[in-house]
């Protein structure tokens, strides 16, 4: 393939605006996904998202505000299940699978019967490059600074709670509020991502470069660094051979931070048992 | 005047008064509970276990509330907690300094640890004897390391009175005598010190002030008025015998089978051997 050929998709609009948002959203999803990974929430990624698409079909039958709808339904469905496992002897995992898998079926079915809000449903269940507008860049430009500027004010709060509830709560930070600042986060993330990635594969953007950067760093800043870049790069690189291969664009950006998974767990364990053979000569 | 320079003019630090507590409406954990924390103390709850130990803890940090009765503290009061090793998460991604650093986190501050807080972590952590280990992970370094990591944390955050819950859960003997003389000089620096142990031997009988607990409090004083017969009994639920070694006083099961016998003879043997 040559290298004009590589470059001929960046004559098009809709695909620079695809990249744009998939590499943004590829960032965000690798940060956000740091905090989803390390207090074992993976689950509750893939729930919220398919909840969302719940919220989607709802809004759109209510006539209102697809994003603003949406994001609330999923605020909702996070604090619920919350509220959920607090009040009844129902593990996490349970409630997640409960009240999401029950809000994406409503979402089906809705879709089927009154027909896809906007765009259709094969686009927001598996994403679509070209039903990507130039507002859509704009919504996840606005999601990824609001994100930053959580991140950034609240990082110790954030890491604190995220280790030790029980601690950070003891010792004056205001844990319930952070759990919700977070879940909102979350909700807008999945929210804004959900055109490219499509909602059955928005978890595994959440997930993966976070797990892939956990195992190259033993330090929570890095981790966060690291999860960043590999979700951009992930994002842009899976986006370009969405459109080179001719499939959709969330799978392909799936696959690319797969191989970083891949790459990071052989090379890892080489480098562990490097380590170990050096350890043992010692 | 406190060691500490604090005023406890309403009675101590902390004074817990009539304190009930329950979760979700279920059973009392505590009933009638009164304690104060004086500045200075060094105080071991001990108990069996269930006995509401760590409620009395969490009431006294004010994450569990009350169902009748009071807990008062001093206002503008800063606590620590040092938890129980088994509840941490040791294949979270946080080096040492990370991990102290992480716990100012009240008000606007830099994600980022600021050269004036690294210069204070290192000092907590050379006070504490684990110079040097800042850029490790908190899995990589033995028992007693990873305790004192937290009571740093704990430290860090100008803590006037810190809580340990089961401080020495886990370690072995030597590691145990280590955070026992640590936890002595850091009170005797005026670090107002609150724990729960199981360890009647190893660390309760060592503290100046036992608390005997079982949903409400059986006995309060020192260990030669606490760690008698009739208050480990009401507090354990079964016979206990005391002895007494070196000075010390040591705790064992009631002689109902014979496998104490043996050991008692041994422990007064040692006793008589020594003085």
């Amino acid at each position: 393939m040559s290298i004009d050929e590589l470059l001929r998709p960046f004559e098009f609009e809709f695909f620079r605006n695809g990249l744009y948002v998939a590499t943004i959203a590829g960032a965000l999803c690798g940060v956000v996904g740091c905090y989803v990974v390390l207090r074992n929430m993976s689950y509750i990624g893939h729930g919220l998202s398919h909840s969302i698409f719940g919220g989607y079909a709802v809004a759109g039958l209510a006539g209102v505000n697809l994003f603003l709808g949406a994001g609330i339904w999923g605020v909702v469905t996070a604090l619920a299940v919350g509220g959920i496992v607090r009040r009844r002897p129902i593990g996490s995992d349970a409630a997640i699978g409960v009240v999401t898998t029950a809000s994406f079926a409503l979402g089906l079915a809705l879709v089927q019967l009154y027909g896809s809000p906007g765009r259709n449903a094969d686009a927001l269940l598996f994403g679509n490059v070209l039903g990507v507008t130039t507002s859509d860049v704009w919504l996840i430009v606005g999601v990824a600074l609001a994100t930053g500027a959580v991140v950034f004010f609240f990082y110790r709060p954030l890491l604190f709670t995220t280790f030790d509830t029980q601690v950070a709560s003891a010792t004056g930070v205001r844990t319930g509020w952070i759990d919700a600042l977070l879940m909102v986060v979350l909700s807008a993330t999945v929210l804004a991502t959900m055109n490219v990635m499509g909602v059955t594969l928005i978890a595994a953007t959440l997930v993966v470069p976070a797990v892939v950067a956990r195992m190259l760093t033993d330090s929570f800043g890095k981790m966060l660094g690291l999860s960043l870049l590999i979700g951009a790069t992930s994002g842009f690189v899976g986006m370009n051979a969405s459109y080179h291969l001719d499939v959709a664009s969330g799978p392909t950006i799936v696959l690319v931070s797969a191989s970083f998974f891949v790459v990071a767990y052989v090379a890892g364990g080489r480098l562990r048992r490097r380590a170990g053979a050096v350890g043992h000569a010692h | 005047m406190s060691r500490t320079g604090l005023s406890a003019t309403a009675g101590g630090l902390i004074v817990a008064e009539q304190l009930t507590v329950n979760y979700d409406g279920g059973p009392p954990v505590l009933i009638d509970v009164d304690l104060t924390v004086e500045p200075g103390d060094l105080i071991g709850i001990v108990g069996p276990s269930g006995s509401g130990k760590s409620t009395l803890l969490r009431a006294m940090l004010g994450t569990v509330g009350a169902v009748s009765g009071s807990v008062r503290r001093v206002p503008g009061l800063s606590v620590g907690l040092v938890p129980q090793v088994e509840t941490i998460d040791w294949n979270f991604p946080v080096t040492v300094a990370e991990c102290v650093g992480m716990a100012r986190a009240r008000g606007l501050r830099t994600p980022w640890i600021t050269r004036s807080e690294r210069r204070e972590i290192g000092e907590v952590l050379e006070r504490l004897g684990l110079h040097g280990l800042g850029d490790r992970h908190i899995r990589d370094l033995s028992g007693g390391q990873q305790q004192r990591v937290f009571l740093a944390r704990a430290l860090f955050t100008k803590a006037e009175v810190i809580f340990l819950d089961e401080p020495t859960s886990g370690l072995d003997v030597r590691t145990r005598h280590d955070v026992l003389h640590l936890l002595d000089d850091l009170n005797d620096q005026g670090l107002t010190i609150v724990l729960t142990t199981h360890d009647l031997n190893g660390i309760a009988a060592h503290l100046p002030t036992i608390v005997c607990l079982n949903r409400s409090v059986i006995g309060a004083g020192r260990p030669d008025e606490v760690l008698v017969p009739e208050v480990l009994e009401q507090t354990y639920g079964s016979p206990m015998e005391v002895l007494e070694h070196g000075g010390m006083r040591v705790v064992v099961d009631a002689p109902i089978d014979r496998t104490v016998t043996p050991l008692r003879r041994a422990v007064a043997g040692r006793g008589e051997s020594s003085a």
